[in-house]
């Protein structure tokens, strides 16, 4: 039974990856109409910022938590502004395309210089050790990981569907046109939600680095992985991407315990069956 | 919305100048073993070119962008080696039974990828391919992280020993001139014409009649079948089937191959496999550098390059290639 909690607080665990990354996919498709590929290279440097902030700078985990994601954030603003910028009006898959290449340029430079083999990042003092829950030993930090990330994404949730910035932002996606004409600046919305996403991805990244080692390729399979929740969840709401990014990574965890062979497929035959059944995917509207 | 093939649409189709283009093309590798210019790379970039163009088939004229397309080259891989291997069969049906099983799985994924379009097409196809990664990790025959390593390479019909060079050389080059004759003959058929209406206008082609989920996984298991060829062929060349032509990394390569030579064009994948196996092999020794100048290809391309090499000729000299 141990065994079976722990792998279901494992599950919980990658399942915040997914639902921060496929998250912020959603945020980026949204405006940009574009998949971001990029998005495991930038998950990757937010994980690589918060170990430069602690090796160069001495800024410890709560401020990297911040800090990190501002920063890759920032550098995502840059390559929108640089870049993608320059492909609205194209077929979709030139964006696709793009962001694989900056993929392929950022993991590239990442592993020329740090090789490919994981640099550690020790856990805050404040969230080592772990309790005692009677059926199961709880690692401070893994339940700390869960429980921030299912606030970031209920946050994210309520700043897009509730508030007012949220519906610029949504009309915006629905005709882009005519929000300009009421005096919307549509393209630095477009700029800063490109940004928002690239943060979240960042601030999966350093949430994973005291869990995972911090490497440059960390992002670059389980972006893969990520896709495929994607097109299980259907990408047709917010809500939708987290808890489709949750409930994969329970249903990984558990078939982790109970047949330990499928773990790795698991979540793509998962996506062969949910297209077979409804080709849109489970919350997906029509794209 | 400009479609992804919009730049390469041929300007005015003469038969007569790809004729001409497949004639200096096909004596060009005819004299290679004549030339000190090294074999091996030319065979490589051979079976590369081959999996080009049949990638190409699908995106240049069904506008599907296959993400996963690895799988193809990889499965015919490697039941060819373990074919050759394991089973002792001759050359021949070693190769054919790499095309039926990517055929097979051509069938199988293609019915699961063609429910949906665009980006979503592009990242089911990832997803599958990642899959059977995952499968070829884990199952005995592939022999996971250590492949199937020196595969024999026999005599072909009983007669052509391609454990010789020259043989091998000849061979690789009329299986490749063979599979292109045939992908020109697809798309010059009615059926490639179908298949290019519908990449311009699918709900045109819908109205028309067509039935083109029918026509896009016709296409799909072509390509599929012809991306396995050049699994089975680079079998005897390379003499192993391994991980890495299984990895979606492969499959991005081929779709940086083909941006590079020209979407959409029909001479296009095989200079930009040419272009790609040259840079793999002369900048190997940068390391991950590689991986970087492939990444700087891929963001020059798409921003300010989008027809490609041949593409950029093709559109000066106003003519299709």
């Amino acid at each position: 039974m141990q065994a079976l909690y722990a792998q279901l607080l494992v599950g919980l665990i990658n399942g915040s990856f997914y639902a921060l990354l496929s998250l912020g996919l959603a945020v980026i498709f949204g405006m940009l109409n574009i998949i971001n590929f990029a998005h495991g290279a930038l998950y990757m440097m937010g994980a690589f910022v918060a170990y430069f902030f602690l090796e160069y700078a001495g800024i410890g985990y709560w401020w990297s938590l911040l800090l990190a994601p501002i920063v890759v954030g920032l550098f995502g603003v840059i390559l929108e502004r640089t870049m993608l910028q320059w492909l609205s009006g194209l077929d979709h898959l030139y964006g696709l395309l793009l962001t694989f290449g900056m993929a392929l340029i950022i993991q590239g430079l990442f592993q020329n210089y740090f090789g490919s083999s994981g640099l550690p990042y020790a856990i805050p003092d404040l969230l080592k050790g772990g309790v005692n829950l009677g059926f199961m030993y709880l690692p401070i930090y893994r339940g700390w990981v869960v429980i921030f990330s299912l606030i970031v994404c209920i946050a994210t949730w309520y700043l897009i569907e509730r508030t007012r910035l949220g519906a610029n932002l949504r009309a915006a996606t629905e005709n882009p046109t005519l929000v300009r004409a009421f005096g919307i600046n549509v393209p630095r919305m477009i700029t800063l939600t490109y940004g928002l996403g690239v943060g979240l991805a960042a601030l999966a990244g350093v949430l994973s680095a005291p869990i995972n080692q911090v490497r440059p390729l960390m992002g670059a399979d389980l972006i893969i992985v990520v896709f495929a929740v994607v097109v299980i969840g259907g990408m047709g709401s917010i809500m939708g991407s987290i808890i489709t990014g949750f409930a994969l990574g329970v249903v990984e965890g558990m078939t982790k315990y109970f047949y330990p062979e499928a773990s790795n497929t698991v979540v793509f035959v998962l996506m062969v069956l949910v297209l077979l059944v409804k080709p849109t995917g489970l919350t997906g509207r029509a794209h | 919305m400009t479609s992804i093939t919009e730049n390469a649409a041929p300007v005015h189709r003469s038969s007569r100048d790809e004729v001409v283009a497949f004639v200096i093309m096909a004596l060009a590798l005819a004299v290679v073993p004549f030339t000190g210019i090294y074999p091996y790379f030319v065979m490589q970039a051979l079976c590369f070119a081959l999996f080009a163009c049949a990638f190409n088939l699908l995106i240049g004229y069904g506008g599907l962008l296959s993400f996963g397309h690895a799988m193809f080259l990889g499965t015919a891989g490697y039941v060819t080696a373990h074919a050759l291997k394991v089973w002792g069969v001759e050359p021949e049906f070693g190769i054919l039974l790499g095309v039926a099983a990517s055929v097979v799985l051509a069938v199988i994924t293609g019915l699961i990828g063609i429910r949906r379009q665009g980006i979503y097409f592009s990242m089911i196809t990832l997803a599958l391919s990642q899959l059977l990664y995952f499968i070829y990790l884990q199952t005995p025959f592939t022999h996971g992280e250590d492949g199937i390593q020196g595969v024999p390479q026999g005599k072909l019909f009983g007669i052509f020993n391609l454990a010789q060079p020259i043989t091998l050389y000849y061979t690789v080059l009329i299986v490749f001139l063979l599979a292109f004759l045939l992908i020109f003959r697809i798309i010059n058929s009615p059926f490639g014409e179908v298949l290019k209406s519908i990449r311009e206008n699918e709900p045109r082609a819908v109205s028309l009649g067509y039935k083109t989920d029918q026509y896009k996984l016709m296409a799909y298991v072509l390509s599929g079948g012809l991306a396995g060829l050049a699994g089975s062929m680079k079998i005897f060349v390379a003499q192993n089937a391994s991980l890495t032509d299984v990895h979606w990394s492969m499959s991005g390569e081929v779709v940086l191959m083909t941006l590079v030579g020209g979407l959409g064009t029909i001479f296009g994948p095989v200079v930009g496999a040419f272009v790609i196996i040259a840079m793999q092999q002369y900048l190997a020794q940068f390391g991950q550098w590689v991986t970087v100048i492939q990444g700087v290809i891929f963001v020059v391309c798409v921003l300010t390059f989008r027809r490609g090499v041949i593409g950029e000729i093709a559109h000066y000299f106003k003519r299709s290639l």
